[in-house]
C-alpha cells in the first residue's frame, strides 16, 4: 500500500540516522582553545555579531564535555603535546577544526625552531579554515562544513561503497 | 645624571672592574667584569642619587666569531629619569654570571629566558628553569651553532623551505 496521503500533515518522515545526525550537528560544543591572534576572531565568532550559538555551537571550558576543538593560532611544539592530551580527553565522536594559516601549516612561523607546522601532525583534522586570521564568517562557514560532514555520517547502516560522499 | 657621571661613580665604586671608558653618548654602554655585575647592580639600585629601580631588559648576544656571549642590562630610573646600559662578556663555552634577580625581582624571568635561549648560567638564581621552550628541550635555540632536532616526541620538524620556489 502507498503511504501517500495516509498520514496526517504534522508527521515528518526521516531515517533514524538523519535524526541522530541532525541532533548531533545542532549541538556541537566547541572547546575554547585559543592559542594566538586567531583566538580573537574565534571570540568574535562566538560573540553577538556573528553568534555561533545560532547553529547550536557554544563554547565549553573543558575537553570532557566538548565535541569539537577549534585549534586557533600558532601551535608550538611545547603546546602540541598538550593539544594531543586535551584532544584525547574529549569523548567520541569528536571533531577538530584547524583555524588559520598557523594551525594549518605553521604559517609565517613555519621555519621557526619552536613551531609545529600544522596541527594535523598531532591530531586528525576535519575542517581547515584558511586565513590569517580568518574572519568570523570564515569560521562560521567552517562550522557549517563540519555540520554537513556530521549530517553525512552513517551510524546504523554502513553505506554502500558507491554511495560514499 | 648623564652617562659620564654614572660611569665616574661606578668606577669610583668598583675600580678596575669597569672596563670601558666614559662617553657622552646618550645610549652609553658601560662594560664590566662578569664577576662584579651583581655588586654593580646592587650599588646602582641602592644609591639614592642613582636609584636605578627598573631593570628594563636583560638580553644576550652570541658573538660566535669572538667566542663570547655578551649579556646586556638595560637600566632605568623612574625617580631621576636617567638610563644606562651595562655589558658583560663571558666565554661562550661556559658563560657564568652572578644573578641580579636578588636585586630586581623581575630579573628572575629575564634570566630564565636568557638561560633558556642562550644558555647563560646565572649563579645564585635559585630557580633557573627553562621559561619558553619545553622542559625536556635539548640545546639553546638562539645560539648560532644550534642544530634543530629532527623530531620532537614524534613530531617531525623537517619541512620544505618556504623560500624555495
Amino acid at each position: 500500500m502507498s503511504l501517500i496521503n495516509t498520514v496526517p500533515e504534522t508527521v515528518v518522515t526521516s531515517t533514524i540516522d538523519d535524526v541522530l545526525n541532525w541532533t548531533r550537528k545542532s549541538s556541537v560544543w566547541y572547546m575554547l582553545f585559543g592559542l594566538a591572534c586567531c583566538a580573537i576572531e574565534m571570540m568574535q565568532t562566538g560573540g553577538p555579531r556573528s553568534d555561533l550559538d545560532r547553529f547550536g555551537a557554544v563554547p565549553r571550558a573543558t575537553p570532557r564535555v566538548s565535541d569539537l576543538i577549534i585549534v586557533s593560532g600558532t601551535l608550538t611544539l611545547k603546546m602540541a603535546l598538550r593539544t594531543k592530551l586535551l584532544y584525547e580527553q574529549m569523548p567520541d565522536p569528536k571533531y577538530a577544526i584547524s583555524m588559520g594559516s598557523c594551525a594549518n601549516c605553521g604559517g609565517l612561523f613555519q621555519l621557526a625552531y619552536s613551531v609545529c607546522d600544522g596541527v594535523d601532525k598531532v591530531i586528525p583534522v576535519d575542517v581547515y579554515v584558511p586565513g590569517c586570521p580568518p574572519r568570523p564568517e570564515a569560521l562560521t562557514e567552517g562550522l557549517l562544513k563540519l555540520q554537513d560532514k556530521i549530517q553525512q555520517e552513517r551510524w546504523l547502516v554502513r553505506a554502500p561503497e558507491s554511495a560514499t560522499v | 645624571m648623564d652617562a659620564a657621571e654614572i660611569h665616574r661613580r661606578l668606577r669610583e665604586k668598583l675600580g678596575n672592574a669597569v672596563l670601558s671608558e666614559p662617553t657622552e653618548d646618550e645610549w652609553a654602554t658601560i662594560e664590566l667584569q662578569p664577576a662584579s655585575v651583581a655588586e654593580a647592580c646592587r650599588y646602582l639600585k641602592d644609591d639614592p642619587e642613582l636609584a636605578f629601580d627598573c631593570l628594563s631588559n636583560l638580553t644576550a648576544v652570541d658573538r660566535k666569531s669572538d667566542d663570547l656571549i655578551d649579556v646586556y642590562y638595560h637600566l632605568f630610573s623612574y625617580d631621576h629619569r636617567h638610563k644606562i646600559t651595562l655589558r658583560v662578556s663571558c666565554p661562550r663555552l661556559d658563560p657564568q654570571l652572578p644573578t641580579v634577580s636578588t636585586v630586581w625581582p623581575f630579573g628572575d624571568w629575564l634570566e630564565r629566558e636568557a638561560f633558556d635561549l642562550m644558555g647563560v648560567n646565572f649563579v645564585g638564581h635559585g630557580d633557573l628553569r627553562r621559561l619558553l621552550m619545553p622542559e625536556d628541550w635539548v640545546g639553546h635555540p638562539l645560539r648560532k651553532d644550534f642544530v634543530e632536532p629532527e623530531e620532537y616526541h614524534g613530531i617531525s620538524t623537517r619541512r620544505e623551505s618556504l623560500l624555495k620556489l
